[in-house]
């Protein structure tokens, strides 16, 4: 098992998504850097969090350019799995590899918080059976209020593409409970084919024991479909 | 000596005569001109004129401040090589760096951007928070975390609201954007920084022992890099701009504000750390913050007991036409120098070309001593560079102590009616709702603070706490916290200086650290009026008697002057942010106490005191009496003696009771743990007045919770160290704040709830916008 950690100029979270899968998951794990033009033998490429080419023009709208992504599109196309976490959500968005777009939050600042999420049904690797029916994991973005046209949403939601949705404590999904004014509080998509995942929470701020939850860890180990710890 | 006068600057513009229009524009005294004149054996260039101006502000000299500054004690008094000691002091480079063991070292410093954030708040703050991370990452460190000390004018100005609103977005811009937790800090809210809002930003970096770079120029002959961004026009003569008072002009000062580029700094950094990483390739690096390239170039030959050339026309620019004194005194952002060895140049670019950033040869190192610049091959500035930095004037300033501590300090509390239990009711609330004692959640939950995936206590404890990552050497837990009481300063500054550092160790030990050292923020006003000098001595003198009392020395800081409006002085406002270290993870404790059937024991028993306090302020709306008392001997035997019980298990919450006193600190330890409320039973505490009691603000008091089986013990632990203890009350399930007061009257009563309504949604109500959700 080894997954890549894709390292832009402006990405902050690399070194937090590569110490989640080799501290957290216990798996081997290394940097590709942007200017590489291909990716190597990988089960999983994560796309981390940070700003990117300083979120300039738009947050993602320069990175999908960077030599690297062209390599991870032909990845993704293969079927090999792709997770953008926050600011990588917003690359894999603008690369065209995700459905919609992510816009500036509606209470106009970026927020530092850990929501609820609820498990929506997303095909047999993200379900409330195999993830429970709620988690915590952390958020850190101002531009993270996902954006898509009608027609989209309904795709999204009649092929079992919503991941997450932002919750409150007792699971239930409210106006109140949307931290950025996400559309149906969409915290978390796929593709159609099940192999390229966006979210906007933070699965690599949620697996030491000091951190807000552990949930993280079995967002990974889902994406990965490693088995749960047996002590778990 | 005399010497022949420099050949004319490539630009006309700068060969003027020098007027005495044109040395009183630039900060420059007459005594200051002659010394000048001494140093150069002749009449300097424009360009020399405006080199001296920044490099002899207070800002980059020091020149008022120098002489309080050497009471602080720069080492521990207790030697050895445990945690804490001292590897680089106060003053000998960007930052202090002190020894957190197993090899492993933090570098941290506080700085100030005081003026730039009254003039364009967002930009200021911005690049406030970008300068204090360079300081840190020059001294080879990987920065792990920020913190900030805030201070504006009372919440209800719309003035203060856009300030308020601008700083915070600010400093959220940059520390987010470039990675970097933001642990929180204080923020107060108080009518004296009205026009003159304090922005203290903090930066706490980590590295190995051998990892320790120095701002120094050595080596005759190697080369010297111009790294980061390009010179622009921006900031120009910021540091001056510093270095005096705000007025209604001040606004057209617009120009000295830089603007940050939190990206390329974020590049910047990835790229010198990974340059310095490379044994052998760095001789010296230095960041170009206050008077940009002048301030590098002079300190790094300095420091080297060397000399150093600089070519203007190698520098990278952004706008064309730049004049020689515009590239020497710019202050644009993102941009350092570093001394490369010889030889092994290519490397160095190598590194900067993958980060697609400059990396110019602008010059070298000489064995002059001086400091050259040239122009088109021909010298515009020649200059002895410790005439810039050692040599720079110091003075002793005049003192006076003001008349209104007189009579502030003789105020009494009998002046006031004696409270009845209705107003001692409805203070409690207004006290947790104004926005100095409100939650700060609206502040930092616009900061990232869990990015780094370290952060182990976020924002709105008494301390921050983060793990570092000490490779082989194992985990280290750091607590951080920033403390600094304007109000008690005003009042007493002896007192309120001492306050400020005993606080801040108050907060750490609460969260189960042992202090090791601080760096200070000096905030004051005008240095040239003797009350307000006096002020300043005072208030430094009070600090440097309380860090000696903790042995925590003072690892350098800033201090920034000129601190006024058209209303007059701030208060006097030292800031300090202190670092501690948890000796096991496991002491790590919580300023919450979030379940029913905990006893609360109070430490520091009851004073009858209000001067300089909150309820004071808010309620009765003055300003007036003795700052708290304080007894550092006994601060110092209780912090020993919370380490102990700490360390013991005996302590389950351990909260420091500031601003609002005893029940403010209550209710804040049971907020927001469902259905959780205290019952305080007072009754033995016999006083003159109950809301001093409630309300006062007297120093070395600490709430504990701990398990009722434990208690007896904690109990009979404090007795035998000498330390007060009592039994006050315990954490109930009724979700309600009850107190039983002495006299037999029946007690007062609120709704846990209700108070936490009032303390959490303050801030966030005031700046609520119309048709935007907050």
């Amino acid at each position: 098992m080894k997954a890549a950690v894709l390292q832009f100029p402006g990405s902050n979270c690399d070194q937090d998504a590569l110490a989640a899968l080799r501290d957290g998951l216990g798996i081997e794990a290394g940097y590709r850097w942007h200017k590489e033009t291909t990716l190597g033998d990988f089960d999983l490429v994560v796309v981390p969090g940070g700003f990117s080419y300083g979120d300039y023009l738009r947050c993602g709208a320069i990175a999908r350019f960077s030599p690297i992504m062209k390599a991870v599109v032909a990845f993704a196309e293969r079927g090999g799995k792709v997770l953008g976490i926050c600011n990588g959500f917003q690359i894999l968005c603008e690369a065209g590899l995700l459905p919609g777009a992510l816009i500036v939050n509606d209470c106009l600042e970026y927020r530092c918080l850990t929501p609820h999420l609820r498990v929506e049904e997303a095909g047999p690797l993200f379900n409330p059976a195999s993830l429970g029916p709620l988690l915590r994991l952390p958020i850190g973005h101002g531009e993270g209020n996902y954006r898509i046209a009608p027609e989209g949403l309904a795709e999204l939601k009649a092929n079992g593409q919503v991941l997450f949705r932002y919750a409150d404590a007792a699971g239930r999904v409210t106006e109140a409970a949307n931290p950025n004014g996400s559309i149906d509080n969409i915290a978390g998509i796929r593709n159609r084919a099940g192999n390229v995942f966006g979210m906007m929470p933070h699965p690599d701020r949620a697996f030491a024991a000091y951190h807000p939850s552990q949930d993280g860890l079995a967002v990974f180990r889902s994406l990965l479909e490693l088995p749960a710890p047996a002590h778990a | 000596m005399t010497r022949p006068p420099l050949p004319p600057n490539p630009d006309p513009v700068l060969n003027v005569p020098l007027t005495e229009e044109l040395i009183r524009r630039h900060g420059l005294l007459d005594e200051e001109m002659a010394r000048i004149r001494e140093l150069l054996g002749r009449e300097p260039t424009l360009t020399e004129l405006g080199i001296f101006s920044v490099m002899w502000s207070e800002h980059c000299s020091y020149k008022n401040s120098k002489p309080l500054l050497r009471l602080f004690p720069l080492e521990k008094a207790e030697t050895g090589d445990g945690p804490g000691r001292i590897l680089v002091k106060a003053g000998e480079e960007n930052a202090g760096v002190i020894d957190i063991g197993g090899g492993w070292a933090v570098a941290f410093k506080i700085e100030s951007h005081n003026h730039p954030s009254a003039v364009e708040p967002f930009e200021g703050a911005a690049t406030g928070v970008g300068g204090i991370i360079r300081d840190i990452f020059t001294m080879g460190a990987r920065p792990i975390l920020v913190t900030n000390s805030l201070r504006f004018g009372e919440l209800d100005d719309p003035t203060v609201k856009r300030l308020f609103r601008g700083v915070v977005a600010g400093i959220a811009h940059y520390g987010n954007c470039i990675g970097l937790p933001n642990l929180g800090g204080d923020v107060y809210f108080d009518d004296s920084y009205e026009g003159n809002p304090l922005v203290n930003a903090l930066c706490l970096g980590v590295l190995r022992h051998d990892e320790i770079k120095r701002g120094a120029a050595s080596g005759v002959g190697n080369p010297v890099y111009y790294v980061g961004a390009a010179t622009g026009r921006d900031g120009l003569g910021g540091a001056s701009f510093a270095s005096r008072e705000l007025s209604e002009e001040s606004q057209a000062d617009r120009p000295a504000v830089q603007k940050g580029d939190p990206f390329m700094e974020k590049l910047l950094l990835e790229a010198c750390l990974e340059m310095m990483a490379v044994p052998g390739l760095v001789v010296g690096i230095q960041d170009m913050g206050a008077a940009g390239l002048t301030c590098s170039a002079c300190e790094t030959a300095a420091r080297g007991g060397a000399g150093i050339e600089i070519e203007l026309d190698q520098v990278p620019q952004r706008e064309t036409g730049m004049n020689s004194y515009e590239i020497m005194l710019s202050e644009s952002q993102e941009r350092m120098l570093v001394i490369v060895q010889k030889g092994r140049e290519a490397e160095v670019e190598a590194i900067f070309e993958k980060w697609d950033l400059h990396a110019a040869h602008v010059g070298q190192v000489t064995d002059t001593g001086r400091m050259v610049v040239l122009q088109g091959g021909s010298p515009v500035a020649d200059i002895p560079a410790r005439g810039l930095t050692d040599e720079a004037p110091v003075y002793q300033r005049e003192t006076r102590r003001p008349a209104y501590l007189d009579e502030v300090q003789r105020w009494d509390p009998a002046s006031l009616p004696a409270p009845a239990a209705a107003d001692l009711e409805t203070a409690l609330p207004k006290l947790l709702g104004h926005p100095t004692i409100a939650s700060k959640a609206w502040v930092y939950r616009q900061y990232d603070h869990m990015v780094r995936a370290s952060t182990v206590v976020a924002p709105g404890s008494d301390a921050g706490v983060v793990r570092i990552d000490c490779g082989e050497a194992g985990d280290r837990y750091l607590a951080v916290v920033n403390d600094g009481n304007g109000r008690y300063c005003a009042l007493n500054p002896r007192r309120g200086g001492q306050i400020v550092v005993a606080e801040a160790m108050r907060n750490l030990v609460c969260t189960g650290a042992r202090p090791l050292a601080v760096t200070d923020n000096l905030n004051f006003g005008n240095p040239y009026k003797p009350e307000v000098f006096y002020l300043m001595a005072e208030a430094v003198a009070g600090m440097a008697e309380a860090c000696r009392a903790f042995d925590t020395p003072v690892t350098g800081g800033n201090v920034s002057l000129y601190n006024e409006s058209p209303r007059g002085a701030i208060d006097p406002t030292p800031v300090v942010g202190a670092v501690g270290l948890l000796e096991d993870p496991a002491h790590l404790t919580p300023s919450h106490a979030g379940r029913a059937g905990l006893t609360l024991v109070l430490i520091g028993g009851f004073p009858f005191e209000l001067g300089g306090s909150q309820y004071l302020k808010i309620i009765h709306g003055l300003k007036t009496g003795d700052a708290p008392s304080i007894d550092l001997e006994i601060e110092k035997t209780q912090n020993t003696f919370l380490l102990d019980r700490i360390a013991a298990g005996d302590v389950a919450a351990a909260h420091d009771l500031s601003e609002g006193g005893l029940l403010v600190a209550a209710a804040e330890m049971v907020f927001g743990a469902d259905g959780v409320g205290v019952s305080l039973d007072l009754t033995a505490a016999d006083g003159p007045r109950a809301d001093a009691l409630l309300y006062g603000e007297s120093q070395g008091r600490i709430l504990l919770a701990t398990t009722p089986e434990k208690t007896a013990g904690l109990i009979q632990a404090a007795a035998a160290a000498g330390v007060s203890a009592q039994v006050i009350g315990e954490t109930t399930g009724d979700g309600r704040l009850e107190v039983r007061l002495p006299g037999g009257s029946k007690g007062l009563g609120w709704s846990v709830d209700e108070l936490h309504r009032a303390w959490s949604g303050a801030i966030e109500q005031a700046m609520h916008r119309p048709g935007i959700r907050s």
